[in-house]
């Protein structure tokens, strides 16, 4: 029996020629990331840990510090880095959200496992990689003993057709899958087909990240002549890596094709992404309040720059606050070096440092009661950017960057010249 | 280990997110503080109400969301056991590490009330309404993961095989 992308990583890290759905398997993990948060409350450092080579320790979710918490665990981090020789430790300075760190240094890397303290590890799903986010106990445990166990969940496969077309980006192309399918709850995702070659590497971690959102276990794209690219940019003269394909006899427990010649810039209603994503033209003409373009999914160069193309000479409309945060410390500098960061702070955007901040509505960028967001981050759900009074709706950076130009829910295609 | 528990129910609906039960506010409190807004706006003083040996019954995808470690305020307030219809793998992972059996039953918010008693065997997979007497097959948990709950959750079992100093002052109170 043939088995799926994941079900290839999983048997070859628990040295086992086969695994299949419903089976419990003990593998052993590449790369452990661990957070500044797990770092936060209660900390006690480990007698012994497995592998400092197989651990990083990436400062995002609050840096710099908002507050003597934080800044707590931000000590308790430098000294476990220090005592137990952890070389990939991302402090504030070379920090950036975890997801994007992987991926820049190469920490996530075709056919193996990674695992990190944050639900959308998923992300690292882009680059071939079984990735999905643990617990801090969990997470603490792989540090200790190097495994941890997996139960194989089935696979849905999605085969992309078609080309995706110029205004449409990955965040549109995973909102057009939660609409129509809904939740994938104990499911693994697989990403293929022929569509595939059109989807940039930036754009296929948005959509890996994303699968948090409909609660999949595992989404894994394949190690194709674009994702080498990147993994050798990324990690140049890295070790050899051996990629995980499919069987053809592939066991699945559904194959869907997306057309992607068909698809139109894609907008989340307030509350979930699952069943709640509609193509931009049904959406209700809202007023906005916020509009954000930022976190690991759409923090990315890619999409600082197209949200300041569409910005570029024009100004974000009274009473609308758009604020931008890069994904990581690299992609501000380089964003700045680019203009970008120029041609947003002109036309009204607040740039901000990278962190996931308001992403998750810790400590900047909360939104009052009654107040209305249009968020290109990861999640929609009530209460999750501030006020539970407050509506949340999701697009594309695109989207968000025409929104935050007339002040209310914009299809981009009228805003990009 | 004892497998059979019985205990009062509180019955929630579907998807409810790990924002619900652990908001962003509430992380930066102590455990003891944060376990106080589970569910701040899906059910206001229910944390007044819940008492030790109580048990949470879910509807489907419960826990949907991020990885922080709700399981851990579900402890401090005393509660003995999750049900759902459907777990998120991420939240059943992280209660099973902090020691809380989480069972996997299809139907049984339909089954309970609030206030209703119920009786489970996590080993065995099932649960049962004590006054209506209507019993539900679920999904036992397999040994390595009742290995875990044995040790009364993943640091404890850490603590034992020597990774940890004893007594468990883990990272995260379990
Ligand atoms: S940016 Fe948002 S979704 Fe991404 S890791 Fe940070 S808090 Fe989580």
């Amino acid at each position: 029996m043939g088995m799926t992308m994941i079900e290839r990583i999983l048997a070859r890290k628990a040295g086992l020629a086969q695994v299949s759905a419903g089976q419990t398997v003990v593998c052993e993990v590449d790369m452990t990331v661990m957070i500044d948060l797990q770092f936060a409350t209660a900390w006690t450092p480990p007698l012994r840990i497995n592998d400092p080579d197989k651990v990083a320790v990436v400062m995002d979710h609050a840096v710099p510090a908002p507050s003597v918490h934080d800044a707590a665990g931000g000590t308790r981090a430098r000294a476990f880095a220090r005592d137990f020789g952890i070389a990939r430790f991302y402090d504030v300075g070379r920090h950036g959200i975890c997801h994007q760190v992987i991926a820049e240094n190469g920490l996530a890397r075709p056919g193996e496992i990674l695992a990190c303290t944050d639900s959308h590890t998923c992300a690292a799903g882009a680059y071939n990689t079984a990735a999905r986010g643990l617990g801090p106990a969990e997470i603490y445990s792989i540090l200790c003993t190097g495994s941890t166990w997996f139960q194989v969940a089935p696979t849905v496969r999605y085969e992309f057709t078609g080309t995706r077309p110029a205004a449409v980006s990955g965040k549109d192309v995973f909102l057009h899958i939660a609409g129509v399918y809904g939740d994938a709850t104990n499911q693994n995702l697989e990403y293929g087909g022929p569509g595939l070659a059109s989807i940039p590497m930036s754009d296929r971690r948005t959509i890996a990240t994303q699968g948090a959102e409909i609660s999949a276990d595992f989404s894994t794209f394949p190690a194709d002549e674009l994702c080498r690219d990147f993994i050798e940019r990324h990690s140049p003269g890295g070790a050899p890596f051996t990629a995980a394909d499919p069987d053809p006899d592939a066991v699945y427990a559904a194959v869907r094709t997306v057309d992607l010649d068909t698809l139109v810039p894609q907008v989340a209603r307030p509350g979930t992404v699952s069943r709640n994503s509609f193509p931009v033209t049904e959406i209700e003409r809202r007023k906005v309040d916020q509009c954000f373009i930022g976190s690991c999914a759409n923090g990315q160069l890619e999409d600082l720059a197209v949200a300041a193309a569409i910005v570029r000479g024009r100004t974000v409309a009274p009473g609308v606050r758009l604020l931008v945060t890069p994904a990581s410390q690299q992609v501000y500098r380089d964003a700045l070096r680019a203009g970008y960061l120029q041609d947003l702070a002109d036309a009204g955007a607040v740039v901000t440092n990278s962190t996931c901040g308001a992403c998750f509505g810790y400590h900047m960028g909360l939104l009052a009661p009654g107040e209305v967001c249009l968020t290109s981050s990861t999640r929609n759900f009530t209460g999750r950017m501030g006020s539970p009074d407050a509506e949340i709706y999701m697009a594309s950076p695109a989207t968000v960057a025409a929104s935050a130009l007339t002040g209310y829910v914009t299809d981009p295609r009228t805003e990009l010249n | 280990m004892d497998t059979l528990l019985t205990g009062r129910v509180w019955v929630v609906g579907d998807s409810v997110t790990t924002d619900a039960m652990y908001p962003a506010f509430a992380m930066k409190l102590p455990v003891p503080e944060a376990a106080r807004h589970i569910f701040y706006e899906l059910r206001p003083g229910w944390t007044e109400q819940v008492g030790p040996g109580d048990i949470v019954v879910a509807g489907r995808n419960f826990g949907l969301g991020s990885s922080r470690p709700v399981a851990a305020l579900f402890r401090e307030l005393g509660v003995a056991a999750l049900v759902a219809e459907e777990f998120n793998s991420l939240f059943l992972r992280n209660a099973i590490n902090h020691g809380l059996p989480a069972l996997t039953v299809p139907g049984a918010t339909a089954a309970f009330a609030d206030g209703d008693t119920a009786r489970l065997d996590f080993a065995e997979g099932w649960i049962e309404n004590t006054a209506t007497g209507t019993r539900l097959p679920g999904g036992a948990l397999p040994p390595m993961v009742l290995e875990i709950l044995a040790a009364g959750g993943i640091l404890p079992k850490l603590a034992r095989e020597g990774y940890i100093a004893p007594p468990t002052t883990g990272p995260h109170r379990s």
